[in-house]
């Protein structure tokens, strides 16, 4: 039998691996396209000063890109390490979108991120600037594949199991690809990661406005960080990755678990805006807003939304004929050149993942009870109560920061960046929160996925690796012992580089020469809303 | 499966090959950075002296690295049972490796940050272990691939693995580790010798040069070594294109035989002979301070003494000690047909697309590195 507590422990670090590595991949790829902008304008320009914050962005951008790659060794092995049999059993279509990612995106962030910082007085302005987006885009690139290998797990298009193999085998790489799920995840994430970058950006240059300090760049960086950040927190709540979620049955079931949502709901269903679990763990007491619940999920007024009960049975039923899947699969397995077993296997091969739910209550799983059957059948809702309240938090940011930003582009438009030094305070406290947002999502992705690993595939329980409990205990704790005492460590030194603030001199070649440049432009009201 | 051009057998030779080039870059890539973060604490011995090194390996070992994380990702895209076993299986061993391997990135990164002594010199033996302990550890793994590691599958294709990290470390495994150790030593010293000048330069020199004489007198006991020790060769008839299970072979021990590849391939002698060809002549090139010369002659021999393992396993990715039957091989470890040819379509394509601006950033950040030389750019480490 499977260890349950080999399987929770491997559970533990693959969440806290994975959730270490993402509070340094949003501001990479925040940054690293606000880093561009700056430095295009600088290119443009040629004004100093914008090379000035390129740099100093810059430094910031180095100490968190080293912690990201860092932590992003770990996420490359970890699959085989501790997610063994998953690792057979659908490598042949995640491995792709993985190795991919290092061959189109990783090397070259990778490789032109050294010029970036090394290169500044061997290359051409128009040169740097060049290795400056094609590191930005190289982590993009990255993201993409990362997603594309993410939604496949969510979504598993594009593949077949193969009996002969024991494992799920490709059949049409484009369907992989252009996985709606994928795609939606990818918008979402990025646009996550560019809001995280742009309020990073803001907070800091709010702290340098309200002491007073490095006012030019803290300006001119604050207003590009409040347009940047006014669109990405458009498009990371308009472009939601919830609207992938009613391409499958599992998904539909981490929509009602997110809603609460027992009972089948006419459309367009409500939206419960704040409940509390009552009897049977179902809501009791609730507030409910008509309609919007039916819009936000399935963006459509007509189509229904199956309560979590009815999911249930439904997987009941599947369960059944992943039985009937499995028997047929020990057969071809026993004798390859059984053909009634291979035509029975065909017919149902796509609910074998549903008999294997079994597999946590008995070995001959053909011989499951009517209680087994349920039991298992319960094992399909995730955990309700923490995804309902997650999503309310990350929901409610997403918001936040639309109104957010909305506000501080208006501001910025009409020159008032410095003038109100509660909105600076409050802009720098508030620093911490796209990251609980962004690390809400990701628990809403992965828990709501539970108890699969790859939906409707592989139940998480069954794809890890057989090691011991000391195996685990050793690299859990160990992982995040270091990766908490480098975590300090970092921030330790971004305050430190932050309350030395950007260098005056940066280059021999250097001259003083921007106010000479500022005082012969004219102060028309566009160059003074850029602080120029 | 008739709409993909090349037929199975060919895409796993191809993808065999594949992953022998990734390897032997990251060996030869990284390998430079892992030779010089070994030699750190001992080539250079003051702050400014660290520094030049650090610098000079700094803006490339990033994009260096990506050959290991690139060959992780095709070892699960091209051969996933591959990379399911040996990486569950060597667990511990992993963890370590990957412990030492996270302290590099932000060792450089951090290292400078703060003018302190201890503080610095805790992350130059902070990026020492991350140089030196992934060197050995994946020599030592090497050694337990030559020894076969105590694995066997089910029915399912579920993997167990019966042994612990301390076994890994016998004799023959620890004596691979301290070749992997010594090439890189002497490419990384080779680095050095050429690209910066001084004490530090003449420091390398001599490090080289024993570390080099070391792999040679080490890389040929091994060879002795292998001639005593039992190989696996395959006596079933194997279909190299059908559907994996590397349960349907029979295997058996045969003293000697990691070396038959050698009479039934004799072209295969080349890489042993590349290896010892290539690792004398960086001593010699260091001897004699030709810079390039050791440079590309730690190269080659890197190349050869890596491709030696490769070859004398082969068709074996990793032999079973427990059960050998279960070893996996080329033929039965793969992706499906379709996987191999779509992975190779990218591959072909963006991998000649790396070598190119690879080659350009390397060129950019070519030439000497010396104190004077940090005091210009802001962001040195």
């Amino acid at each position: 039998m499977i260890d349950m507590l080999v399987v929770d422990l491997s559970r533990w670090q693959f969440a806290a691996t994975a959730m270490y590595h993402f509070i340094f991949v949003p501001l990479t790829l925040g940054l690293s396209f606000m880093m561009a902008i700056m430095e295009s304008v600088y290119v443009m320009t040629g004004r100093q000063i914008w090379r000035k914050a390129t740099l100093f962005w810059g430094t910031l951008f180095g100490i968190n890109f080293a912690m990201g790659v860092a932590t992003g060794i770990v996420m490359e092995f970890q699959f085989g390490m501790n997610w063994s049999y998953y690792s057979h059993y659908v490598g042949d279509i995640f491995g792709a979108p993985l190795a991919i990612e290092g061959l189109m995106a990783f090397f070259l962030e990778a490789t032109f991120i050294g010029l970036f910082f090394f290169g500044w007085d061997r290359l051409s302005k128009v040169g740097h600037l060049v290795v400056t987006w094609l590191t930005a885009l190289g982590a993009n690139f990255s993201a993409l594949w990362i997603l594309i290998a993410n939604g496949w797990m969510q979504n598993p298009v594009g593949a077949k199991f193969n009996p002969d193999t024991m494992r799920m085998e490709i059949t049409d790489f484009m369907a992989v690809i252009f996985n709606p799920v994928a795609q939606a995840k990818f918008v979402h994430t990025v646009s996550a990661g560019y809001l995280s970058g742009a309020v990073f950006i803001l907070a800091i240059s709010s702290f340098f406005l309200i002491k007073g300090r490095h006012v030019e760049l803290a300006k001119r960086s604050a207003v590009v960080a409040a347009s940047f950040g006014l669109a990405s927190a458009l498009s990371v709540v308009v472009l939601g990755d919830e609207s992938g979620y009613v391409a499958t049955e599992h998904q539909k079931m981490k929509i009602a678990a997110l809603e609460a949502m027992y009972h089948t709901e006419e459309a367009p269903a409500p939206w419960t805006l704040i409940a509390w679990p009552g009897e049977n763990g179902e809501p009791g007491f609730h507030i409910s807003v008509p309609w919007v619940g039916g819009l936000i999920t399935t963006r459509s007024f007509t189509e229904e939304l199956p309560g979590i009960n009815e999911l249930v049975e439904r997987a009941e039923d599947r369960i059944r004929t992943g039985i009937i899947a499995y028997s047929a699969l020990q057969d071809i397995r026993a004798d390859g050149s059984n053909e009634e077993a291979r035509a029975i296997f065909d017919e149902y091969w796509p609910d074998l993942g549903y008999g294997l739910l079994l597999k946590k209550y008995r070995v001959d799983i053909e011989n499951a009870t009517e209680a087994e059957i349920a039991m298992a059948a319960q094992d399909t809702v995730p955990g309700v109560w923490p995804l309902f309240w997650t999503f309310r938090i990350m929901m409610g940011l997403g918001f936040f920061y639309i109104a957010f930003f909305a506000m501080w582009f208006y501001r910025a438009s009409r020159g008032w960046i410095d003038t109100n030094k509660p909105l600076l305070w409050f802009s720098f406290v508030t620093l911490p929160l796209p990251w609980v947002a962004i690390e809400s999502g990701w628990f809403i992705a992965e828990f709501g996925r539970q108890p699969w690993v790859v939906e409707g595939v592989l139940p998480t329980f069954y794809a890890a690796s057989g090691l011991t409990v000391l195996d685990l205990v050793l690299s859990l704790s160990f992982f995040v012992l270091l990766y908490t005492v480098l975590l300090i460590i970092m921030v330790f030194l971004m305050v430190r580089v932050i309350k030395a603030g950007p260098k005056d001199k940066l280059f021999a070649d250097d001259d003083d020469a921007d106010d000479f440049v500022m005082a012969a432009i004219p102060a028309t009201p566009a160059n003074k809303e850029l602080g120029s | 499966m008739s709409t993909i051009p090349l037929d199975y057998e060919t895409l796993r030779l191809i993808w065999w090959l594949l992953l022998g080039v990734l390897l032997i870059g990251f060996a030869i890539m990284g390998g430079r950075d892992l030779g010089v973060g070994t030699l750190l604490p001992f080539a250079a011995r003051t702050d400014a002296e660290r520094r030049v090194l650090l610098n000079l390996i700094g803006p490339t070992w990033e994009g260096n690295q990506v050959w290991l994380i690139l060959g992780g990702g095709a070892i699960f895209a091209a051969f996933p049972p591959l990379y399911a076993v040996s990486f569950s299986g060597f667990y511990l061993a992993m963890m370590v490796i990957l412990v030492a391997l996270i302290l590099r990135p932000v060792g450089f990164k951090f290292r400078g940050k703060v003018e302190d002594k201890r503080w610095r010199s805790a992350w130059d033996w902070g990026l020492f272990i991350g140089g030196f302990v992934p060197a050995l550890i994946m020599g030592v793994a090497v050694g337990n691939v030559l020894l076969g590691a105590p694995f066997h599958l089910d029915h399912t294709m579920r993997i167990f693995y019966t042994g612990n990290f301390f076994q890994l470390l016998t004799p023959f495994a620890l004596l691979a580790g301290l070749v992997s150790v010594g090439m890189v030593v002497t490419h990384g010293a080779a680095l050095l010798a050429g690209r910066t000048e001084g004490i530090i330069a003449e420091r390398a020199r001599s490090y080289g040069i024993w570390a080099g004489l070391a792999t040679l007198v080490l890389f040929a006991l091994g060879g002795v070594w292998i001639s005593f020790m039992s190989g696996h060769v395959i006596t079933s008839v194997i279909d190299p294109n059908a559907p994996i299970n590397p349960l349907n072979k029979s295997v058996e021990l045969v003293p000697g035989g990691w070396l038959n590849n050698y009479s039934t391939y004799p072209w295969m002698i080349a890489a042993p002979v590349l290896g010892f060809g290539g690792m004398a002549l960086a001593v010699f090139g260091l001897a004699a301070r030709r810079k390039w010369l050791a440079y590309l002659a730690s190269s080659t021999g890197i190349f050869g003494i890596v491709s030696t393992a490769g070859l004398s396993i082969f068709p074996f990715f990793l032999p079973s000690s427990s059960v050998p039957n279960s070893g996996l091989t080329l033929w039965d470890s793969s992706s499906s047909h379709m996987t191999l040819f779509i992975m190779l379509l990218v591959t072909a394509f963006f991998l000649p697309i790396i070598v190119m601006y690879t080659g350009w950033v390397f060129r950019v950040m070519r030439g000497p590195v010396t104190s004077d030389s940090l005091g210009k750019n802001p962001n040195a480490y």
